[in-house]
């Protein structure tokens, strides 16, 4: 019953998503393997290995799995699933894009973004927004699933692993173009303890980065954004919170200027504490929110900053 | 070229899902249904690269057929889709709700049929969001596959799609035919006008069976229970910034 998780890294050293996606594949099974995927992934292949209860860690090195590329991933991990009862990939859009793919060619089900196991073919996952959880048992001998990071605590750090190399393909009939990636000093959304979130009441990317940006830097957080601000150009496409873009469970989130839509809770609903900024007391963000305030951003959020010395 | 569209009917956006008190499922009884959002993206894209709109050269697209699975009346979803400007529409009529594997299947005989040259889908139904239809046809296919599409430019047999991604924005190059999955920003769909809704109810849909393909769609998941999440319950408003700082750090959350 042995299960394969694919690593998710940033090319030098592992996300604790994967950490996290270990803890959902200790549940199903001893026998934890992890897969890197990369070209100069070494590094990473090391740092895996030192995840606790890891028996092994896979390194294929390659072009088109360096970039993620769904049709070189599923060509390189199709042959490896010969010896795995399960794979486990963590819901980020690499694992959302290729793990479906996977599944197909081995023909099962594909299990997305489960928040808990049950037992080794038992699992939960979201449905409709998060407004309900379906509790699903598959008949696949086989398993390929993406875990929702947010909803495993991460495993620890102790293990000693050795690293194997194997084999990497390249996908056909496709080819990496380019990519543009947000650079920023702060946490990524998916790691930080505190994120602050803006709305469409921000107005223009000017404002978003005049008020909300400061306050992250002043509290160490990561930014985030309804779709709606995201749309209107305010923030990039990375920054979404919500049904179709990041699921995030930080100790704080802070939305400002965010009306609380059943999208956008979905995907941080889960928080410690959630603090609303809004200028109308009955924004449905107030309903899931800790602790609420009822004013104006522009002035709520300088008095903010002050409070917070 | 040819564009397929698969459209799903779904629960409408604005409602919020409620789980029914045998925990079965989620009750879908009198509730509003309707094309799911991602997918009017996807038919809002096939009908610009017929009509030569944004960047796209007139005709690019020559023929827009919209393929759903499901109940008789997810005619009228396909029926939304000819408004806004599909040439012509197959329902393959179904009661059961079809895992996303069983749907990539039927899709794939459709597509043997139909042979497009570019199949545009939605990323996520929002009812199961699976966000699995796509890859999982394009790997029955073999074809390449360019999911969370916020871009698309057609050259010649080239699709080159900047793709949503964690980080920033990707872009990839995919020989036709493939399939690509539409995010959000790709596009905003219009709404169809009275007399291209007039025009839509003269079009044709042809129903099949699902048996008219041949494909294996048995159930390999068993719904064990549906439940409805821990409710969060609201909390306090606090008077100013200075209140909440102090109430954050007394809980420890700063
Ligand atoms: C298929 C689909 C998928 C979606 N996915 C997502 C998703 O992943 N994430 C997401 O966020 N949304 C998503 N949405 C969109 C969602 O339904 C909402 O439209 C969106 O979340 C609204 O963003 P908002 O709260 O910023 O804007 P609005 O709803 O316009 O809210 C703005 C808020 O700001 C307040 N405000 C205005 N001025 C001020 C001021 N000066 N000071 C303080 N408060 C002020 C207003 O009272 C209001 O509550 C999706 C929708 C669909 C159909
Ligand atoms: N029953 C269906 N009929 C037609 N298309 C579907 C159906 N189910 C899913 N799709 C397509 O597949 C996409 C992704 O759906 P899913 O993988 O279920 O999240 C949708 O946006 C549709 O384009």
């Amino acid at each position: 019953m042995a299960v394969l998780v694919i690593a998710d890294h940033d090319g030098s050293a592992v996300r604790d998503t994967t950490h996290k996606t270990v803890t959902a594949a200790k549940a199903i099974s001893g026998e934890v393997d992890i897969l890197v995927l990369g070209q100069g992934a070494s590094a990473v292949a090391d740092a895996a290995a030192k995840i606790d209860g890891v028996r092994k860690v896979l390194l294929a090195e390659g072009e088109g799995v360096s970039h993620g590329l769904a049709e070189a991933v599923e060509a390189t991990v199709v042959p490896l699933a010969a010896n795995y009862d399960a794979v486990l990939v963590p819901a980020n859009t690499d694992g959302k894009n290729y793990a479906p793919r996977i599944a197909a060619k081995l023909d099962v089900a594909p299990i997305s973004d489960i928040v808990e196991v049950v037992s080794a073919d038992t699992f939960v996952r979201p449905i409709y927004a998060g407004n309900a959880l379906e509790t699903i048992q598959t008949s696949d001998a086989k398993k390929v699933i993406t875990v929702r990071p947010t909803a495993f605590t991460a495993a620890g750090e102790g293990g000693s692993a050795s690293v194997e190399t194997v084999a990497a393909a390249e996908g056909a009939k496709i080819a990496f173009v380019s990519e543009e990636m947000v650079k920023s000093d702060r946490p990524e959304l998916g790691a930080a303890k505190i994120i602050v979130s803006g709305g469409r009441a921000l107005g223009s990317a000017e404002e978003f980065a005049a008020v909300i940006e400061p306050l992250a830097d002043k509290l160490g957080a990561a930014v985030g954004a309804s779709r709606a601000a995201v749309d209107a150009g305010y923030a990039p496409n990375d920054y979404q919170v919500g049904q179709t873009g990041k699921v995030v469970a930080p100790q704080v989130y802070i939305a400002v200027g965010i009306s609380g839509a059943i999208q956008h809770l979905a995907g941080m609903k889960d928080s410690k504490v959630i603090v609303a900024i809004n200028k109308d007391a009955d924004a449905p963000i107030f309903q899931v929110a800790d602790y609420g305030i009822v004013g104006d951003y522009k002035t709520v959020v300088p008095e903010l900053m002050s409070a917070l010395g | 070229m040819k564009v397929l569209v698969p459209v799903k009917r779904v629960i409408d956006s604005n409602v919020k899902a409620r789980v029914k008190a045998d925990q079965t499922g989620v009750d879908l009884a009198n509730v509003k249904m309707s094309m799911n959002p991602f997918d009017e993206i996807a038919v809002e894209e096939a009908v610009r690269l017929k009509e030569g709109k944004e960047h796209h050269a007139a005709g690019t697209a020559t023929e827009i057929v919209v393929v759903s699975i499901g109940v008789t009346q997810a005619q009228e979803t396909i029926r939304t889709a000819l408004a806004m400007g599909a040439d012509r529409g197959i329902l393959v009529q179904s009661d059961a709700d079809l895992e996303p594997l069983a749907v990539a299947k039927l899709l794939k005989a459709v597509a043997d049929e139909e042979k497009p040259d570019l199949i545009l889908m939605g990323k996520q139904s929002i009812d199961g969001d699976n966000n699995a239809v796509g890859q999982m046809l394009a790997a029955l296919l073999d074809w390449p596959q360019a999911t969370f599409a916020g871009k698309l430019v057609i050259e010649g047999q080239k699709a080159t799609v900047t793709r949503e991604v964690d980080g920033g924005l990707q872009t990839v190059a995919a020989e036709l035919p493939a399939v690509v999955t539409v995010d959000l920003r790709l596009n905003t769909p219009r709404y169809a006008s009275l007399p291209n809704i007039m025009k839509a109810k003269k079009k044709e849909i042809v129903t099949k069976a699902v048996a008219d393909y041949g494909v294996d769609v048995a159930d390999r998941l068993k719904v064990l229970k549906v439940t409805e999440p821990p409710k969060r319950s609201a909390g306090i408003k606090v008077a100013d910034a200075a209140e909440l700082v102090s109430k954050l750090k007394s809980a420890g959350a700063l």
